[in-house]
């Protein structure tokens, strides 16, 4: 069986990878207008502030959208179809594209309060996905 | 009353070239780009020579060819042109190069223009396998850590987006159906459509495969190779060509811009006010629409954005009945690139051609004065708005 694709670890980036291996979410967040933003960016398309940090979210939010992948496009997801892939939006603002843990396809649903977790892919990769949560 | 818009009527279509569709192998894109001019040419009865622009958008397999406007004037020989560009706003592009050759011809820069669009994405079968590679590849685009996540490919772009409109506004799986059904109706009545010889009905619809959820496989459009031009050229000279000129009344591009998760919207928004007043008309006055279909979903969120009806309610709409054959608004006349062939903009472009000259055959609409083209690219991220006519401004 064929591994998942691992992402490649950018420079840019690497802050991202850095702090989900410590089992923490984090985003950018623009210096000059406090926008939160994923993934990295140079530039914030809102106040074209180039000034960013890294900042740890909650990684609480609700479920912004999902589609279900039933085609293999890598091997390494054969095993898998069919998954969901969601967009997470963030309490911050955020939007993420993930996946969602302890969920059968027909539980899915847009506006399910949502938690990070985190799906350990190799010694260097970890990946931060996403749970049901209680409601707020 | 308004002064008459400049570009009214200015300028026309006066040929057509569409080279075989589909699983057509043997040639490069570049090849089925000189075929396209080629019959646009003889279509309208011009020779190579008396074009002086050329406008291509490149689809996919053109990908490692820079320059790719002057590859093809090398390629066909043509010599001093005056307007030359290779333009990519994905699926809005033919509209938009029909809208530069018309402002470029209306400002005296040039007169005759070739538009043309082409790719070969599909491989022939190998002899080992038996399968040739096909859509699923072509557009599998991966986007780096996303991919980590098994997030591939425009089909789940708009899965998204479709999924998000489904929350908002209740657009249901039968809504998107009835897109995909209409428009097999039509491509049923076009033979030179992919698939017109199979019927497809809602049930079939539903049990089809999925692709990527909401999507069955009926609710994405065809890959196909091949190639489709159109010439442009200015009022006096379409009056005297071979073939009845279909007449640019009104255009416009409108491009939204931010994630389209949260417009839920076309650039049709942006469109429909300018292109209608430069036309002046109304879309009560569009007597066949012909609408970027890349997906179901892309129909029904440009019927809104266009008017047709309200904002969300473009399932219900396409629920009634009302878009195929003996409906009330003829959409996607020959079958669409859901059912009919897979040119990006030019598809909807070549059937409006057809439609106004009377060409249509089994799926001819009538009344037939006045059509209604949109262009779409990327995930709702670019629009080309074109009207035009079978009758002079």
């Amino acid at each position: 069986m064929s591994a998942r694709p691992l992402p490649e670890i950018t420079p840019e980036m690497a802050p991202f990878w850095e702090a989900a291996r410590r089992r923490t979410l984090v985003v950018q967040r623009c210096r000059g207008c406090g926008t939160h933003r994923f993934p990295a960016r140079d530039l914030c398309s809102r106040c074209l502030g180039r000034d960013a940090e890294w900042v740890p979210v909650s990684g609480r939010g609700t479920l912004f959208s999902y589609a279900v992948m039933h085609q293999v496009y890598h091997p390494g997801f054969a095993g898998r179809v069919p998954y969901a892939v969601i967009v997470v939006e963030l309490d911050c603002g955020a939007r993420l594209v993930s996946n969602l843990q302890d969920t059968p396809l027909d539980r899915v649903r847009v506006g399910m309060p949502l938690e990070v977790a985190f799906e350990e892919l190799s010694p260097e990769v970890t990946l931060p996905v996403f749970r049901p949560a209680a409601a707020p | 009353m308004a002064a008459r818009h400049p570009l009214r009527g200015a300028t026309a279509i006066v040929g057509l070239g569409l080279t075989p569709q589909g699983k057509v192998y043997g040639r490069s894109a570049l090849g089925f780009a000189v075929d396209a001019i080629t019959l646009a040419l003889d279509d309208a009865g011009l020779r190579r020579e008396d074009l002086d622009g050329l406008l291509l958008n490149p689809g996919l397999s053109w990908n490692d060819m820079g320059m790719g406007s002057f590859q093809l004037q090398q390629a066909m020989g043509l010599r001093d042109l005056r307007l030359s560009a290779t333009m990519n706003l994905g699926g809005a592009t033919a509209g938009a190069m029909i809208q530069h050759a018309s402002q470029a011809i209306a400002a005296g820069l040039c007169s005759t223009v070739a538009c043309v669009f082409s790719d070969a994405p599909l491989r022939p079968p190998a002899p080992k396998d038996g399968k040739g590679t096909g859509s699923a590849g072509a557009y599998a685009f991966t986007r780096g850590w996303e991919a980590a996540y098994g997030y591939f490919g425009v089909n789940a772009m708009y899965a998204l987006v479709a999924r998000r409109h489904m929350h908002v506004y209740g657009t249901t799986q039968d809504h998107l159906g009835a897109v995909a059904v209409a428009q097999r109706r039509w491509a049923n009545r076009n033979p030179a459509a992919q698939m017109h010889a199979e019927p497809l009905t809602l049930d079939d619809y539903h049990r089809s495969r999925w692709i990527v959820e909401p999507f069955h496989l009926f609710d994405c459009c065809l890959v196909s190779n091949g190639g489709c031009a159109v010439i442009v050229t200015d009022a006096a000279r379409a009056r005297a060509l071979r073939k009845p000129p279909v007449w640019i009344w009104g255009m416009a591009q409108g491009h939204l811009g931010g994630d389209p998760t949260d417009t839920l919207s076309s650039g049709a928004v942006l469109t429909r006010g300018p292109a209608f007043r430069m036309a002046d008309v109304s879309i009560a006055d569009v007597d066949v629409v012909e609408l970027y279909d890349c997906y179901t979903f892309t129909v029904l969120v440009t019927l809104e954005d266009y008017g047709f009806c309200r904002k969300g309610e473009g399932g219900p709409f396409a629920a009634e009945h009302v878009t195929g054959p003996g409906g009330r608004l003829p959409v996607n006349t020959g079958g669409g690139q859901l059912s009919s062939f897979y040119m990006w903009g030019m598809t909807p472009v070549s059937e409006a051609v057809i439609q106004l000259r009377g060409d249509g055959g089994e799926r001819q609409v009538s009344p037939n004065d006045v059509a209604l083209v949109s262009g779409n690219g990327g995930v709702l991220s670019t629009h080309s708005t074109l009207v035009l006519s079978r009758l002079p401004a």
